[in-house]
């Protein structure tokens, strides 16, 4: 569209044509107040806010139905203007309860500010308010009708953004009502219910205090709370949440996730887990102090010393007496790139063994060789956003990628992408597809080959074989595509899809996987075959100063088949639980010294021989990578007292171990020294680590725990993973390209093991969510549910 | 079915087959039915697009937008199908003109459909009748149906190679749905709330595709207009102001009823002559001279010509035609609430200034009404109408603060002396509570 011209307040403006006044005003600094305005979903005109005076037409004007055009003259702030904004507000607040006080979004409430801007302070009226009691929509959604303005926010974001269509509108004039889409005439208890994914965007979509969380509702009011923008631990796709943190007696409790600022890599989008389910942290069932196996068999409580200096000195015994390679190292896919870079370093160069692995949700080994050498042939998350056409193959984004889900609908919805989707599932992202294809059980390998160009497979592929060719057709005609690929897709055949996809000029690739690090757990070479950026043990190349062991090591199942051999002298887990999601039988691990950090007494803690307390992502500093290769900056919002940081217990077990500290961590010569900022000002834990720094004639603000010792490490060493510092800490996200060295062993196993999680699930952390564990009850609640499928 | 009032200064152009059976479609083709229609094919699109812009023809709805310029307004080329949309959601308080069409001549509105669509190029029709209309659904599905039977709906219409059918739809009880987006919400299924304009639906309008949605009346004026000519038709009328128009007079008048009237006719004498004046030889105290959203006249103010410029230099509305009569019996005050009681209850709630507006002055009314009024009620009730004028989403905001503002202005006195005990006037009829769905 060519640009147009035209002056706003007096302002000469510019904007392509087509655009919407509200928006090229925006642009331009200029406000103009809407409440039922909101960008990217169908335009209502509903709310009267913007309107605005435009020279020549006879009536004000909405600003948000407005497109600019030539020659515009428009005035958004007079007289005129203000009292019919003001008259808007006082017929609002006619009805309005007023009662900010009490309300959760008091002080970040637009019909307050607009209250405020208009002064709309007297009320004109002498009758009673119509007043209706608050609904509990569901264990995370409560709505305030007397609060509700009406402004059709929350049913289009329902709707149109997040395609559940739960919310409408019953009644009209003045009973007209949000509703949600069980009504309590069909509910078994009388009450209205809401059967829907639980994302709680409407609650960020609601510009007064009408909808609320119910995991937040009446806690605390928003200036009490420290905001920090921090990246979500559930999915991999890796979106911001912005944690609303409090003090308490033991630390610092988080108390809301949202992310009304939108200034992540996922505009608009948050869904349930990352909204509420940071209430692990706060569980009272987690382990607040280093616990060891005794004679007994019992755990006892000791000292952070006591049980460093018992786990380093029994690691180090077991290795000098029978070698490294007895020993297993497992990590876990929810540490940050830099406590997997450590733990990885400190496995070979401490501990001596490439026993090392995590839970491989992705076969992101494979994806990296494939396209080793391509340059631009990777997707960052924001490609999917944009992107004229998408190829998705396998896997089920709105349940194990809802961001993902999110940014394919708005890129339909808004771009008219062409989405293609192929699934052995009815996934319901094919709702939005131009085309869907059926695969047959277990055809993602075949589908691939058929694509590849073996026509033989073809049957094997799909039962729907006559839509093959044209599903194909369709998206080899594509010139720009982004191809997404489940989990499903591993080795040989996530090698045959990728290469068919290099033959399309402008193709663009993504591995999805399914935790906040999964990605990054890879890439920084927990792996027993891969050093840090997919460099193979046997050729370490900038790595040979590590002097790292040359043999690949034991895998994860073949570390518990020694450890049934009695060939494990010890196990290293870190923010994992094998035990649990490898079905181990505890016995296998009764000879072997187990150590284990973790935040709950999970299954494979249970056997352990020492416990460390570990923080989780949401308390402590570092970075993550998620499913697309995108870089961002964790940072820590809550604190319990009591635990400690992987990163620091790694290094305090090494050190104990005789191990140079400053060997592991490159401390002290890094472009920021950590001053506590890593672990938070509120934390009090600065002193704390003061104290052991003074003790070991250590300069204390140049801290062997600092996470970005090891990130300058990282960047220097890893392939791929030379970030500019500046973007990661001032909260941007930086695409990293693989850049795998050499081929892989072709024997080596993929191991991928998704984790099939759904929308209400999270691995073992969801077990500890009380929300999680609510809500999936509900939405399991069958007469509840059900009554309202009948009802369709 | 209700009796037919006639008066030697009515014009019977519209009204011509009323009380003769043209129901039935034998009677109706022996009066000149479907004649226009085959001249409209005969003749082409151009010229029936001429001959009703010839006939200074104005939508009978109430806006008065030109019908022959509306036609032209739909692009000749379209990717989607275009359609014939009739507007019978006569819901306008005072407005009964539509009803005795439906009642005495259906198949005019099915020839005036198809005319329309011969015009625009459209193969299909809607005719959507108010939800309180049912009865009268029925006999235009009959008349449809037969239509179809004597083989002038369907394919090849009268052997022109052209193929047009006819749908029948009833509202569910909505005035909103009379404006004109807010039936083709409705007739798609969904809430009947207006669309955002532009776009207009000559260009998207039913299912997306380019739509003429008319008043029933306007619909059924066609096939009369083709048979005498645009400029025949246009010679009965007063300047602009094209033809004759069907005015429904009610209230406080002898002869009650509907009366089709040139264009431009006095009011005066439509209400004292045509009408037979007030009843029992009371006074006169106010006219509602277009639907009850048209501001009120003072008795000084009705030596005034019925039609669309005239009117609005009055400072009111030729509006739907329904002229309502009020003698000095009334009270201005309960007739005020009376009117806001409608549209808040009609009211669709989608933007504030009506969904809220409405529900106010009504609460604020209703307390006035029923003695608990003060002086600054009636201020804040004139208050709240211009904050409501011209700030809508649509018209029926606009619609709800007319009237009142035309009450309380002219009126005042009335307004102040009833909240001080002096009440003027005696209530006809108890206003209740309206309980509303909330």
């Amino acid at each position: 569209m060519p640009d147009v011209t035209f002056t706003v307040d007096g302002k000469q403006l510019t904007a392509p044509a087509g655009t919407l006044l509200i928006d090229a005003c925006k642009a331009a600094g200029i406000e103009v107040p809407a409440f039922c305005y909101y960008p990217g979903l169908s335009l209502q005109a509903a709310c009267r806010m913007c309107v605005v005076r435009i020279e020549k037409m006879p009536k004000l004007q909405t600003a948000c139905t407005t497109p600019v055009a030539e020659g515009m003259v428009v005035q958004t702030e007079t007289p005129e203007i203000a009292q019919a904004r003001k008259a808007t507000l006082q017929l609002l607040l006619g009805n309005h309860p007023l009662d900010c006080p009490v309300c959760d979004a008091g002080g970040e409430c637009e019909l307050q500010d607009m209250t405020f801007k208009y002064g709309a302070g007297e009320s004109l009226y002498a009758e009673a308010k119509n007043h209706r009691e608050e609904q509990k929509w569901s264990p995370v959604v409560y709505f305030d009708r007397p609060r509700c303005i009406l402004c059709y926010r929350c049913v289009r974001m329902c709707g149109e953004g997040m395609d559940v269509f739960a919310l409408g509108i019953q009644n009209r004039g003045s009973s007209a009502v949000i509703a949600p889409n069980i009504p309590a005439q069909q509910s078994p208890d009388n009450l209205a219910h809401l059967d829907c994914e639980q994302c709680g965007m409407c609650i960020d979509a609601c510009p007064v205090g009408a909808l609320t969380s119910g995991t937040y509702r009446y806690k605390t009011r928003p200036w009490e709370m420290n905001h920090v923008a921090t990246i979500c631990t559930h999915c991999g796709d890796g979106c911001k949440t912005t944690l609303g943190v409090r003090s308490t007696s033991d630390g610092a409790e988080i108390v809301r996730g949202d992310n009304r600022d939108k200034s992540g890599i996922n505009g608009d989008f948050l869904c349930n887990k990352g909204r509420y389910a940071f209430d692990f942290a706060n569980s009272q069932d987690r382990i607040t102090a280093p616990l060891v196996r005794q004679s007994d068999g019992s755990l006892k409580q000791v000292s952070w010393e006591e049980a460093f200096a018992h786990a380093g000195k029994k690691l180090r015994e077991l290795r000098d007496a029978r070698g490294g390679k007895s020993i297993g190292v497992i990590g876990g896919n929810r540490l940050t790139n830099e406590e997997a870079y450590l733990l990885q370093k400190f496995a070979r160069t401490v501990l001596g063994t490439n026993n090392i692995d995590h839970h491989r949700t992705a076969d992101y080994v494979t994806f990296a060789q494939v396209l080793a050498g391509q340059q631009g042939r990777t997707a960052s998350w924001r490609d999917t956003q944009t992107y004229p056409a998408v190829l998705v193959v396998g896997g089920d984004p709105t349940n194990q990628a809802p961001g993902t889900a999110w940014n394919l609908r708005s890129d339909v919805r808004l771009n008219k992408a062409r989405l293609y989707i192929a699934n052995t599932d009815e996934i319901k992202l094919r709702r939005q597809a131009k085309a869907f294809l059926k695969l047959a059980p277990f055809g993602y390998g075949f589908f691939a080959s058929y694509l590849a160009g073996d026509s033989s497979s073809a049957s094997n592929a799909s039962s729907d074989t006559s839509a093959l060719d044209g599903f194909r057709d369709a998206v080899k005609a594509e010139e720009k595509l982004l191809i997404l690929i489940g989990s499903e897709l591993r080795g040989a055949d996530l090698k045959r899809l990728i290469e068919f996809g290099l033959t399309i000029p402008g193709a663009k690739f993504a591995l999805l996987s399914d935790y906040v690090n999964s990605r990054g757990a890879a890439d920084m070479g927990l792996l027993p075959d891969m050093l840090p950026g997919y460099v193979p043990v046997a050729n370490p190349g900038s790595f040979a100063e590590h002097n790292v062991p040359s043999e690949p090591g034991l895998d994860m199942l073949e570390i518990f088949e020694a450890a049934g051999r009695g060939d494990l002298s010890a196990l290293y887990v870190v923010n994992s639980n094998p035990v649990a999601r490898y079905n181990i039988d505890p016995a296998a691990l009764k000879d072997t010294f187990v150590v284990v950090q973790e935040m709950f007494m999970t299954e494979t803690a249970q056997i352990a021989d020492v416990i460390f307390p570990a923080a989780n992502l949401y308390e402590k500093g570092g970075s993550v990578t998620n499913s697309y290769g995108d870089l961002q900056l964790v940072q820590k919002a809550g604190d319990r007292a009591g635990v400690r940081t992987d990163f620091e217990m790694i290094v305090r077990v090494a050190d104990k171990m005789g191990a140079d500290v400053r060997a592991l961590v490159p401390f002290g010569k890094g472009l920021r020294a950590d001053m506590g900022q890593t672990r938070g000002a509120q934390s009090g834990e600065a002193d704390r680590h003061a104290v052991w720094l003074t003790a070991n004639n250590l300069e204390p603000k140049l801290s062997p725990f600092d996470p970005w010792a090891i990130l300058d490490e990282i960047q220097r060493l890893v392939p791929g993973y030379n970030v500019l510092r500046l973007q990661l800490l001032s909260g941007n996200d930086q695409h990293l390209e693989p850049s795998a060295a050499a081929a892989a062993n072709p024997n080596r196993r993929d191991l991928v093991l998704p984790s099939g999680d759904n929308l209400f699930t999270s691995g073992t952390l969801g077990r500890f969510s009380p929300m999680l564990n609510d809500v999936q009850q509900y939405q399991g609640n069958e007469p509840l549910i059900q009554i309202h499928t009948a009802a369709e | 079915m209700p009796t037919l009032v006639s008066h030697p200064d009515e014009v019977k152009v519209i009204s011509r087959r009323f009380g003769q059976g043209a129901a039935d479609i034998d009677k109706y083709i022996e009066l000149d039915g479907y004649k226009a229609v085959q001249k409209a094919i005969a003749e082409g699109p151009d010229w029936i697009i001429n001959t009703m812009k010839a006939s200074g023809l104005r939508g009978r709805g109430g806006a008065g937008f030109p019908t022959g310029m509306k036609w032209s307004f739909v692009p000749k080329q379209s990717e989607k199908p275009k359609y014939v949309l009739v507007n019978g959601d006569e819901s306008e308080p005072g407005t009964c003109k539509d009803h005795v069409i439906f009642l005495h001549d259906p198949h005019a509105v099915i020839e005036g459909t198809m005319i329309a669509g011969l015009a625009i190029g459209s193969k299909m029709g809607f005719i959507y009748l108010r939800g309180e209309y049912r009865y009268l659904l029925k006999i235009m599905e009959k008349a449809v149906a037969d239509a179809y039977a004597k083989g002038f709906l369907g394919k090849n219409i009268f052997g022109s190679g052209l193929d047009f059918d006819i749908v029948t739809q009833s509202g569910a009880g909505a005035y909103e749905v009379g404006e004109e987006s807010a039936l083709m919400e409705s007739l798609e299924g969904k809430r009947g709330v207006p669309r955002i304009k532009p776009p207009f639906p000559a260009v998207v309008g039913l299912y997306g595709g380019p739509t003429v949605i008319n008043n029933a009346e306007t619909i059924a004026s066609a096939p009369h207009i083709l048979l005498m000519g645009g400029e025949e038709y246009a010679k009965i009328g007063s300047e602009r102001n094209g033809g004759t128009r069907l005015f429904g007079i009610s209230g406080h008048v002898e002869r009650p009823g509907v009366y089709e009237l040139p264009m431009g006719y006095n009011l005066k004498k439509a209400i004292y002559d045509v009408a037979g004046g007030i009843k029992d030889g009371k006074k006169l105290k106010a006219v509602v001279p277009g639907g009850s959203s048209c501001p009120v006249l003072l008795p000084e103010e009705i030596d005034v010509g019925l039609d669309f410029d005239q009117m609005a230099k009055a400072g009111t509305m030729l509006g739907s035609g329904g002229i309502v009569v009020l003698d000095e019996t009334v009270s201005i005050v309960e007739f005020a609430l009376r009117t806001i009681s409608f549209y808040q209850h009609e009211s669709c709630g989608w933007c504030i200034p009506c969904r809220e507006g409405t529900d106010w002055i009504k609460k604020t009314l209703t307390r006035v009404y029923n003695g608990g009024g003060s002086k600054k009620d009636v201020a804040n009730v004139q208050y709240l109408a211009e904050n409501m004028m011209g700030r809508t989403f649509c018209p029926l905001g606009d619609a709800a603060a007319m009237p009142t503002l035309g009450f309380v202005k002219k009126f005042r006195k009335e307004f102040e002396d009833y909240i001080e005990g002096h009440k003027a006037g005696t209530p006809i009829i108890t206003v209740e509570q309206l309980v509303g769905a909330h």
